[in-house]
């Protein structure tokens, strides 16, 4: 198409498309040295089966490079977080399962983890290793859906089925738990809500003691596989520089070489009383990210094994009688547990005024709950700090100079959701 | 439960309660403000010091730039308070550093020279706050659609939207 047409197009889709051109100066703001002589622009998504949810991806391409790359977000927002200034703190819960739907109990234990610091509510130790447990069987849950989803993309077909088959094995420990298989709302402000049934530990160790094979057989149609090297390897490269610049965190970021896990550097919920690696690798591409998080499954099962094992008795729930509802049969037989049951459920209960921000490791990534509280029943303002968000920013950067198909092939490597990226 | 007076405010005091921090060493003279509650360090700074702020705060080991969002306190002044989390790989610690903007001036330079993954967090407040970031190379809405009218996260702003 000569230069004069091809300007013509892009000024029609344009008219049609308000939003492109703000799109393309931010693709066109970061690309250097580039002339729009032998480009062509073309739209990836909002529905694309590789866009894993609707991110919409305007690529400039030159051939079969890309030279720039902008991503268009907002599909999804659904305005939670102006949605938590309207609820009492612990309405708040359920909210927060909606944002990443692939690890609901990472976010219900930051913002528990957030809401506790305000108010300095000790939680006991039963209930600190039933969290951390049930996080990292969270985040194995978690790598099975990227696994099985990137390898998709890839064209490895089964691994999917694979993965999906153990991960129903975890959605029904959810569900025994907390009577749903992805929203959990287990978590509660002060504790968890419910004990977990006695013979459920049973089926946890059996489905524990199994996953590191399940894992091997996963590598051993992977690993070795020449169209999976030829894919993944040197692909969508990322310095520890550009890493850390443009904010990416989590797996990707242990990939480029800088070795940080929150979990271990900056501990919290007890994760200090468990022993565990964190896996590194300084190649930055992406088959760098496929090995960490292999590696990191491989972990989770460790802590959780070890979660079981010294899992202390005694209470579930810290002792809080004006924060913590109270148990069913109290609450019908002693007029104070009563009050109390009625007072939360009919004007929460207030938190002490501040600020604080909380973060945890979750399977994607640094998350963050900054909470403000004004002294009321209601958070004064809730703020999500979603590792995919800022993820997404790297993509451009990995990218660029790269063929269009292993965008694909990066998008899967960052496994974004868009669900935490919209809110 | 939390203690109010463990709070500790004031910049002079929290000199006096942590001299060896290297953040508080950093901010000495740019901290127009400062406290120290529930184990986190934030100090205010005149809007127009943020990246003189961010960069020394850089300089002094917090590498990482984790966060940054708005609080809006209408209808009291300054309206708008913007939150930057600042994480330090080396230290393993979290700085907050805020700045305060009046309703009818709520223009701040962008930090986008220090840290460039404050871009998509600026770009949201922008959006959701109405807050200006001088010298952000594309300042346009990233979550609302481009013809919106308003800034959903304003407290003035009603939660069901206008009808």
């Amino acid at each position: 198409m000569a230069p004069v047409a091809e300007e013509e197009a892009i000024k029609r889709y344009s008219a049609q498309n308000p939003g492109v051109n703000d799109v393309l100066a931010d693709a066109r703001a970061h690309s250097t040295g580039t002339t729009k002589d032998h480009t062509m622009v073309i739209n990836m998504g909002p529905q694309h089966p590789s866009t894993h949810g609707v991110l919409r991806l305007v690529v400039e391409i030159d051939g079969e490079s890309v030279v720039g790359l902008a991503s268009d977000i907002g599909y999804l927002h659904t305005g939670i977080e102006k949605t938590c200034e309207a609820k009492f703190y612990q309405q708040v819960v359920p909210l927060t399962d909606r944002i990443d739907y692939l690890s609901p109990m990472s976010n219900n234990l930051c913002y528990c983890l957030a809401v506790e610091k305000l108010l300095g509510l000790e939680i006991p130790e039963r209930a600190q290793y039933l969290r951390v447990l049930f996080n990292e069987l969270t985040r194995i849950q978690s790598h099975l859906v990227w696994l099985g989803t990137h390898a998709m993309d890839i064209g490895a077909l089964t691994v999917f089925l694979y993965c999906f088959r153990e991960r129903e094995a975890l959605l029904r420990i959810f569900e025994a738990v907390a009577g749903q298989r992805m929203m959990t709302s287990y978590f509660r402000i002060g504790g968890i809500s419910l004990e977990p049934p006695t013979d459920l530990y049973k089926d946890i160790r059996k489905f524990l003691d199994t996953m590191p094979s399940y894992i091997d057989q996963y590598e051993n149609l992977l690993t070795g596989n020449p169209i999976w090297i030829g894919r993944l390897k040197g692909v969508g490269y990322l310095s520890p520089e550009d890493a850390i610049a443009l904010g990416v965190t989590g797996p990707p970021l242990r990939a480029s070489g800088v070795d940080f896990d929150l979990r271990r550097d900056m501990p919290y919920s007890g994760y200090d009383k468990f022993k565990f690696n964190v896996p590194t690798s300084t190649d930055g591409d992406v088959w760098a990210r496929y090995e960490v998080r292999m590696l990191e499954m491989r972990e989770s099962v460790k802590i959780c094994l070890q979660a079981l094992e010294g899992l202390p008795s005694g209470r579930i729930v810290a002792d809080a009688p004006k924060i913590i509802l109270p148990d069913r049969e109290q609450m019908k037989t002693q007029m104070e547990s009563l009050i109390h049951h009625f007072k939360i459920v009919t004007e929460g209960f207030g938190v002490p005024a501040g600020e604080v921000y909380q973060g945890i490791e979750s399977p994607r990534g640094q998350m963050g709950y900054y909470v403000v509280s004004d002294g009321t029943a209601k958070p004064y303002r809730v703020h999500m700090r979603n590792p995919s968000y800022a993820t997404l920013q790297a993509l451009e950067t990995m990218c660029k100079g790269k063929l269009l198909a292993d965008v694909v092939s990066v998008i899967g490597s960052i496994d974004i959701v868009l669900g935490e990226i919209d809110r | 439960m939390y203690d109010p007076a463990s709070k500790i405010a004031g910049f002079a005091a929290v000199l006096e309660a942590q001299p060896e921090n290297a953040s508080v060493k950093a901010l000495t003279a740019l901290a127009v403000d400062a406290k120290f509650d529930r184990n986190e360090f934030t100090f205010t700074v005149n809007r127009e010091n943020i990246i003189e702020a961010a960069n020394a705060v850089k300089a002094a080991g917090y590498n990482f730039l984790e966060d940054v969002t708005a609080v809006d306190w209408y209808p009291s002044e300054p309206r708008f308070q913007i939150s930057y989390h600042i994480l330090s790989h080396k230290l393993k610690e979290r700085i907050r550093l805020v700045v305060r903007l009046s309703g009818d001036d709520a223009n701040v330079d962008s930090i986008i020279s220090v840290w460039p993954s404050c871009n998509f967090y600026e770009r949201e407040i922008f959006d959701l706050f109405g807050v200006h970031f001088a010298g952000h190379p594309n300042l346009v809405r990233i979550m609302m659609p481009e013809d919106w009218e308003g800034h959903p996260l304003r407290k003035d702003y009603p939660v069901e939207g206008y009808r």
